[in-house]
């Protein structure tokens, strides 16, 4: 692991790359590293996220900015900016539910090639997929999501790169950890080693990549 | 009593000592509110909360403790925090005892369409299609109508949630459950006549001989 300024962190994503970014209606977000991408006019990025939060808040700005190509979530309802922009065909939208998005995340990030889910049989969800019955019952098979950067925000972060989270802004964040190729965080505070107990340790420092230094 | 209110105190009848429980958004919401006393019923919020409390007062909210809505909310004591994983696991694992969701239309077989409206409206389906699919038990909260129009139809127009029908629709006319694939009239609402729901309500309803009135 490395430490990173904000600057350098964002210019480390090419315009056109895959972003998995961290929050649930803009709750763990990294909100500085997506300001400083938005600064930077990044273009055509694929945004990976639970939702599109709210025009101004998490990965909203990065939709506002025009900064997006194409997003894959569960929900987009509250961000009127993603409505607009999916209708004009400026902005490719993927809905996906949102357990499901979640496991084949946790796939990609865990070496399985998809996950059988009951989630979707029979409906809209299920076209071009393929159906498998286990045991009698019917799943869909969904394939592993990965992606070129995951964005992470974290509570503590240590100069190893342990991270450690809190109350809800936990969501996907230790799970898109796992799924990128390289790994950026942006933590609340940055603490000597030692400080994260072993046992409160949620994300293992090996797979962080760069944690941004605090302003 | 407003049909909301109806609507979430019936359905808060149906929490057990001990439930895990998700509600969601809107009058799904409300239930919360009438949880009997000398129970304790656990909340979860997909975001990834079990013990969701009441909003916070006034000066008393944390930015990092939300509820599925990104409002803030408390955590009584005792409450976890966990990933979406862990949050979806528990979902479709079959640890969450009852979902309690809105809906814009229900079939006569109990199929619930709640998550969008082609060319209209196109919110995503969020965690609706994992919890229909994975609750041991699925409640509707709804009105029973849209602009006088009814939502209990003989078949979805909608996009569907999931193929598994929901085990109970609350209105605030009459509760409505489908035992053998059949939509069948289990209450009215205090004041509303069995005449007065069968009107409300496009799909065939089948009428046992004594129809009971709510108890709120």
């Amino acid at each position: 692991m490395k430490t990173i300024s904000l600057k350098n962190a964002a210019a480390l994503i090419p315009d056109g790359a895959s972003v998995m970014v961290g929050g649930f209606m803009g709750v763990g977000t990294p909100e500085r590293l997506v300001d400083e991408l938005v600064r930077q006019g990044k273009r055509n990025l694929t945004v990976i996220a639970n939702d599109n939060a709210l025009p101004g808040v998490g990965v909203g700005k990065l939709i506002t900015a025009g900064a997006v190509r194409r997003t894959i979530a569960s929900h987009i309802g509250l961000n009127p900016e993603t409505q607009r922009k999916m209708l004009a065909g400026e902005l490719e939208v993927d809905l996906v539910p949102q357990g499901t998005l979640i496991e084949r995340i946790r796939a990609g990030g865990f070496g399985l090639g998809g996950v059988l889910t009951p989630t979707g049989v029979g409906t809209v969800v299920e076209k071009g997929k393929q159906r498998i019955e286990v045991d009698g019952k019917a799943f869909l098979l969904e394939t592993a999501l990965r992606a070129d950067f995951a964005l992470v925000q974290a509570f503590l972060a240590d100069y190893l790169g342990n991270l450690y989270y809190a109350l809800t802004s936990r969501n996907f964040n230790p799970v898109i950890a796992m799924a990128a190729d390289t790994v950026i965080v942006e933590a609340d505070n940055i603490v000597p080693v030692g400080v994260i107990a072993p046992d409160h340790v949620v994300t293992p420092a090996p797979v962080v990549d760069y944690v941004i230094e605090t302003s | 009593m407003n049909p909301q209110t109806i609507i979430a105190k019936r359905i808060a009848r149906e929490l057990r000592d001990g439930m895990l429980v998700n509600l969601g958004i809107g009058i799904p919401t409300l239930v919360a509110n009438f949880v009997p006393p000398n129970i304790h019923v656990f909340f979860q919020s997909e975001n990834g909360l079990i013990g969701t409390g009441a909003p916070p007062e006034e000066g008393m909210h944390h930015r990092l403790l939300t509820d599925a809505g990104g409002k803030p909310v408390t955590a009584l004591p005792g409450a976890s925090t966990f990933d979406s994983a862990m949050s979806f696991g528990l979902i479709r694992g079959g640890h969450l005892d009852m979902t309690v969701l809105g809906a814009l239309q229900v079939d006569e077989s109990g199929l619930l369409a709640n998550w969008m409206i082609p060319g209209k409206m196109v919110p995503g389906m969020g965690g609706a299609m994992d919890l229909v699919s994975g609750a041991k038990r699925v409640i509707v909260a709804m009105q029973h109508t849209a602009k006088g129009k009814p939502k209990i139809m003989k078949q979805c127009t909608l996009p569907l949630t999931s193929v598994r029908p929901v085990d109970l629709v609350v209105t605030e006319l009459a509760v409505i459950a489908f035992p053998g694939g059949r939509a069948t009239l289990l209450e009215t609402a205090p004041g509303v006549s069995v005449e007065q729901v069968v009107a409300s309500t496009d799909a065939k309803l089948a009428i046992p001989v004594e129809v009971p009135q709510m108890q709120l």
